[in-house]
């Protein structure tokens, strides 16, 4: 067994357990950093992928980013508030798990007949250094790179007016959160 | 190396995990958290075939996707904050209201 294959299993293996903690963990805090761990083993993906740029904008933008947000979020409103979410249908776990074992079982009989696929070197993509992406960034697609600017503002701007304050309640100070 | 088809299994693998916590977890936060594993997952896929075929555009591709991804989780907490600003609660089964 080669290095790189030791080295995938690992990967693999933190990734698949990390995806797991984020849906199985009670409390959002910990979903949240369970999902930090899963993204920076994507990026480790990414680097042995020939996907170096990709690598580093991932651990920036979710690691760094994303999940910064959401943690954010977390404690402003409270994570007892949220963690009480949980709700009173027993079923649903039941049904969620069993349609989730059907899209696997799908999943494996569309692949299962080209699993055992040929593989390249990757030479086109010089390692996925962030000249070559940028290069082809700034060139062949740029139209989509300036509506990518203009979606990431308009976002901004359509955030900043949903979670702004409404104008009645300026006045008067958030009431504290609720004890449980 | 690592054959293609292993990155596309954990991928896959990935995917379904984040599809059975948009199901079955009913608080909208988590909800959030899943979906960003599975645009992540097929993030993963995009890269492996990109190698695979020797081709940038599947990283083009997946740069979209994460700019796609920052302004929709950006929106969806504002979203989210707001509501909670009103109902006190994450569950997503309150969720019923476009305006108040």
């Amino acid at each position: 067994m080669s290095l790189s294959l030791v080295l995938f299993i690992l990967l693999a293996a933190v990734s698949l357990t990390a995806a797991l903690g984020v849906v199985t963990s009670r409390w959002p805090v910990h979903s949240a950093l369970f999902l930090l761990v899963n993204f920076i083993t994507l990026a480790m993906f990414y680097v042995t992928l020939d996907a170096q740029f990709l690598a580093a904008a991932q651990v920036i933008i979710y690691a760094g980013g994303i999940v910064i947000l959401i943690l954010f979020v977390v404690m402003l409103i409270g994570s007892e508030k949220i963690g009480q979410a949980e709700g009173h249908r027993l079923w649903t776990p039941y049904v969620g798990v069993a349609l989730g074992v059907l899209m696997l079982a799908t999943m494996l009989y569309t692949f299962a007949s080209s699993l055992p696929g040929a593989q390249n070197a990757g030479t086109a993509l010089e390692g996925g250094a962030p000249k070559v992406v940028g290069l082809a960034l700034f060139t062949q697609y740029i139209l989509p790179i300036e509506m990518a600017a203009v979606l990431l503002l308009v976002a901004l701007i359509g955030a900043l007016l949903l979670a702004r304050q409404p104008k009645s309640d300026l006045g008067k100070i958030d009431a504290p959160i609720a004890k449980p | 190396m690592v054959p293609t088809s292993y990155y596309l299994i954990i991928s896959g693998a990935i995917f379904v995990i984040g599809a059975v916590g948009v199901l079955t977890r009913r608080n909208a936060l988590i909800i959030l958290m899943c979906v960003e594993l599975m645009l992540n997952s097929v993030n993963l896929s995009l890269i492996a075939l990109s190698r695979q075929w020797d081709n940038l555009n599947g990283q083009i591709f997946v740069f979209m996707i994460m700019a796609a991804a920052a302004a929709e989780v950006a929106v969806g907490l504002a979203i989210l904050i707001s509501h909670m600003r009103h109902t006190d609660t994450a569950n997503i089964d309150e969720f019923r209201l476009l305006k108040w």
